[in-house]
């Protein structure tokens, strides 16, 4: 038997032959061949990536502690795309806005995450709480209950019409060229995203890793009970890995309305499913993982929609977890569930 | 797990025998009040008996409040949706398998019933095959069945929640495939089908077309359905399907094949959901890919939620109760009748939650009236223009709204934030207890008429949504067994 270790070695250095066959299958023998097209759907499939990958986190804690896939957490997203806007049209808008440009974009991260955090521990508090010796299939059916809940009152209390952010206005159409002036284009709003992306993961894995709060965390998702005797609060634990991951779909949520501009009241449906993707693809509970997956899921939709067509990216990315499900369920760095009798 | 078994204490028992458990029978015998009395005859009624309480809905069509339009409306879809959560209720109930993609067997039904028993033109292709209900039926039902196996089949390596995922993908793969893929013009994209025949058996020896004709064939099939289930669930498979529900494990062990038992159980609602759909797509004579979105998905999960997972009797009034809200808060459906239903509902949710004290019940209502007479008077002394708003089609209560809910001219604002404020006054009464909570109750019961008038009433298709999502919810976390489910003896 292979090691974990090594398995997980395995599973990426097959990933990486086929990041690298792809590669050159698309810079020299595709249609629309070239090393700037490849590598600008690669900038943008990394940019949409970050999201996945800070929506997968949200997914992969929750799962990795409680064994609860959290329907409702795409629509955490949702709402907290909406507080984002919500702040941004209290401050002005964005062509004048009454502060500094930088305070606002932040005060908007700030009351999102916050603001969805808070709405991921009332969830948590009346839908998964009485359920947690449930059999498994209940709180999966009052997570449904959740998201629809959720949606439909924002469609109610938004309408069904596009609310814009124009992050463009507020930010600039501006980048800067990779490569000349020919090469790849890498808007100021994209870097943006990526390096508040990878500060928060930075941020999320010194937490796990050094305070007292992640080593709970992780004691609890090891096994509850024997945290339970040790003295820790499971229920304080759990809600604040609810807190934690909802915040970061808050701030996913902001990022996606600077970036694409347009929010309405089911955006969370699909990208919670593409975030759910992304975690089962890096590996259901593990945190590395679902960055990684978070990527990978960004740049394959990146690829399909700028190789094959916009129409069929959505089913290249599902059949994707379809086939990592049914081949490989602990996904690239996950650990082999083994069933205790 | 907690040591000690709530129910009887320091009634010491045998080794090796968990009194708690054993006498589990004689408790809900003993169980007092009128509730008491009603489940004890109940469950002595034999099951032909109970199948025998459901023939005077044959009658229906023929009671003098019962227009074409309601028996369409109503009675259709009631017994539409009673098939379907009878379906999937062999799935999530029986077997114990989350199938987000159910839906989606309703809508193969649907489709293929239309395609083969009807005309239309695509992507310069005519389709006119004008098959007889008999085979097209049978088709839909094998076709779905097959395509249950192929599902199903998947849930041989996932568990719990990956299933859950890879059907809800499928159900959403179905709905594109119908919209947007359409190969050959089969499905005539998100047009959908239309120019489907009515049930034309035998070469036209026996049609059924008329909505009373319809009425009474899904009738028939609810009622063939419901002894099919009720023999199989009282049969060896419908054991082993309990059993590996409770325990995948313990029954593998025990020599029961899971897998297969899984497999067919996919496979049998499937079936269901198919016959379901060729009815439903005969009835509208059409078959269009938004009938098949998650909204359907979320109404079955509802009546079988509501219905109570496992039982029978449950499937059909949960869907009695659900479709018929679902209908009356339809946006085509007259809004005053919207209107009392959501009161009923609201004072029906008193009612339970404050069944144990009659004294703390009338002080609740009580209080509300009160309540909100001050505060109307007060805020017409003070903010006129807040008591100035219309109306929205009151009907006969037009003149008890008027003077007891606040309706501001522009409430637009006013009532998104009363509607969060509601939200939050709901979280804080469920935190409270005792007489708190009835201190607490007053004004949010007051709210949610606000938020009711000035804003829901407006879009009531969309507000039973919310109240199917919050519904599921609260049944899951306060009776997760259901109206009719059996509540489980659980081994502390």
């Amino acid at each position: 038997m292979k090691s974990a270790l090594g398995q997980r070695l395995g599973n990426l250095g097959g990933l990486a032959l086929a990041l690298v066959a792809f590669m050159f299958y698309a810079v020299y023998f595709s249609p629309t061949q070239g090393w700037t097209f490849f590598f600008q759907l690669t900038v943008n499939g990394i940019i949409l990536g970050s999201l996945y990958a800070l929506i997968a986190l949200g997914y992969t804690m929750v799962y990795g502690i409680l064994k609860l896939l959290n329907f409702a957490h795409g629509d955490v997203y949702m709402i907290g795309s909406f507080i984002g806007f919500g702040v941004l049209t209290l401050l002005g808008g964005p062509l004048n806005p009454a502060i500094p440009v930088a305070l606002l974009v932040a005060c908007m991260f700030v009351v999102a995450m916050l603001g969805s955090g808070l709405l991921g521990l009332a969830i948590e508090r009346f839908a998964y709480r009485p359920l947690r010796d449930a059999p498994r299939i209940a709180p999966l059916i009052s997570a449904l209950g959740v998201a629809f809940f959720l949606e439909n009152s924002a469609l109610l209390l938004f309408g069904s019409q596009f609310r814009n952010y124009d992050g463009f206005d507020l930010i600039s159409y501006n980048g800067i060229y990779l490569g000349g002036d020919t090469g790849v284009f890498v808007q100021y709003l994209g870097l943006i995203v990526i390096i508040g992306a990878v500060l928060l993961m930075l941020a999320l894995l010194a937490l796990v890793r050094w305070t007292r709060l992640g080593k709970a965390m992780r004691a609890v998702s090891f096994d509850r009970e024997g945290a339970a005797m040790m003295g820790i609060d499971p229920d304080r634990v759990i809600a604040a890995t609810f807190f934690i991951g909802s915040a970061l779909a808050g701030a996913a949520g902001v990022m996606f309305g600077l970036l694409f501009s347009q929010i309405y009241h089911l955006m969370g449906f699909l990208a919670g499913l593409k975030g759910f993707t992304a975690a089962v693809v890096g590996g259901i509970g593990s945190i590395p993982g679902a960055m990684l997956g978070g990527i990978l899921v960004g740049l394959i939709e990146s690829w399909a929609k700028g190789y094959l067509n916009g129409n069929v990216s959505d089913l290249v990315v599902f059949g994707i977890l379809i086939g990592v499900m049914l081949v490989r369920p602990s996904g690239l760095l996950g650990t082999p569930a083994l069933q205790k009798v | 797990m907690s040591e000690s078994t709530p129910g009887i204490p320091g009634s010491g028992g045998q080794i090796g025998i968990d009194t708690w458990v054993e006498q589990s029978d004689e408790r809900i015998e003993r169980r007092g009040g009128l509730a008491g009395q009603i489940t004890r005859i109940w469950e002595r009624i034999p099951a032909a008996g109970k199948l025998a309480l459901l023939t005077p809905a044959i009658l229906v069509p023929f009671l003098p409040f019962v227009s074409e339009g309601n028996l369409f409306n109503y009675g259709l879809f009631i017994l539409i949706y009673a098939l379907l959560a009878l379906g999937l209720n062999v799935v999530v109930g029986f077997a114990g398998l989350l199938d987000l993609g159910y839906v989606a067997f309703f809508g193969f039904g649907a489709y293929i019933y239309s395609f083969l028993s009807g005309t239309h033109t695509n992507k310069g292709h005519v389709y006119s095959h004008h098959w007889d209900a008999q085979w097209s039926i049978l088709a839909c039902v094998l076709i779905c069945a097959a395509l249950g196996l192929f599902l199903g089949s998947s849930s041989r390596r996932l568990l719990g929640d990956y299933l859950a995922i890879v059907t809800l993908f499928f159900g959403q793969a179905f709905v594109v495939f119908t919209n947007a893929a359409d190969p050959y013009g089969i499905t005539n994209g998100s047009n959908g089908l239309a120019n489907v025949a009515p049930l034309t058996f035998f070469r036209g020896h026996l049609t059924i077309s008329t909505t009373r004709g319809y009425y009474w064939f899904l009738l028939g099939c609810v009622m063939v359905v419901l002894v099919i289930l009720y023999c199989i669930s009282e049969s060896r498979t419908g054991r082993a399907w309990k059993a590996s529900r409770e325990d995948p494990l313990a029954a593998e062990m025990m020599g029961m094949p899971v897998n297969r038992l899984k497999i067919m159980a996919f496979s049998i609602g499937a079936a269901i959901a198919g016959l379901a759909g060729s009815v439903f797509a005969a009835a509208q004579t059409g078959a269009f890919p938004q009938n098949f979105g998650t909204q359907v998905l979320i109404l079955i999960y509802a009546v079988v939620i509501l219905g109570g997972t496992g039982s029978l009797t449950g499937m059909l009034v949960g869907a009695f109760v659900i479709i018929a809200s679902n209908q009356v808060l339809d946006s085509t459906s007259p809004p005053n009748l919207a209107r009392v239903l959501f009161y009923l509902a609201l004072i029906a949710a008193v009612f339970i939650t404050m069944r144990r004290s009659w004294v703390k019940m009338l002080i609740a209502f009580a209080g509300t009236a009160v309540f909100g007479l001050v505060v109307h008077a007060i805020v017409d002394a003070v903010w006129s223009r807040g008591t100035a708003g219309q109306v929205t089609s009151g009907g006969f209560l037009t003149g008890v709204i008027r003077n007891w809910v606040l309706l501001p001219t522009n409430p637009g604002r006013l009532a998104v934030y009363g509607y969060l404020l509601m939200i939050v006054c709901v979280v804080i009464v469920v935190q409270l207890k005792g007489w708190w909570r009835l201190i607490a109750l007053v004004p949010t019961l007051y709210l949610t008429a606000f938020v009711w008038e000035n804003l829901l009433v407006q879009n009531p298709a969309v507000t039973r949504y919310v109240l199917f999502g919050a519904l599921l919810i609260a049944v899951m976390t306060i009776r997760p067994q259901g109206l009719f489910g059996t509540a489980k003896v659980e081994i502390g």
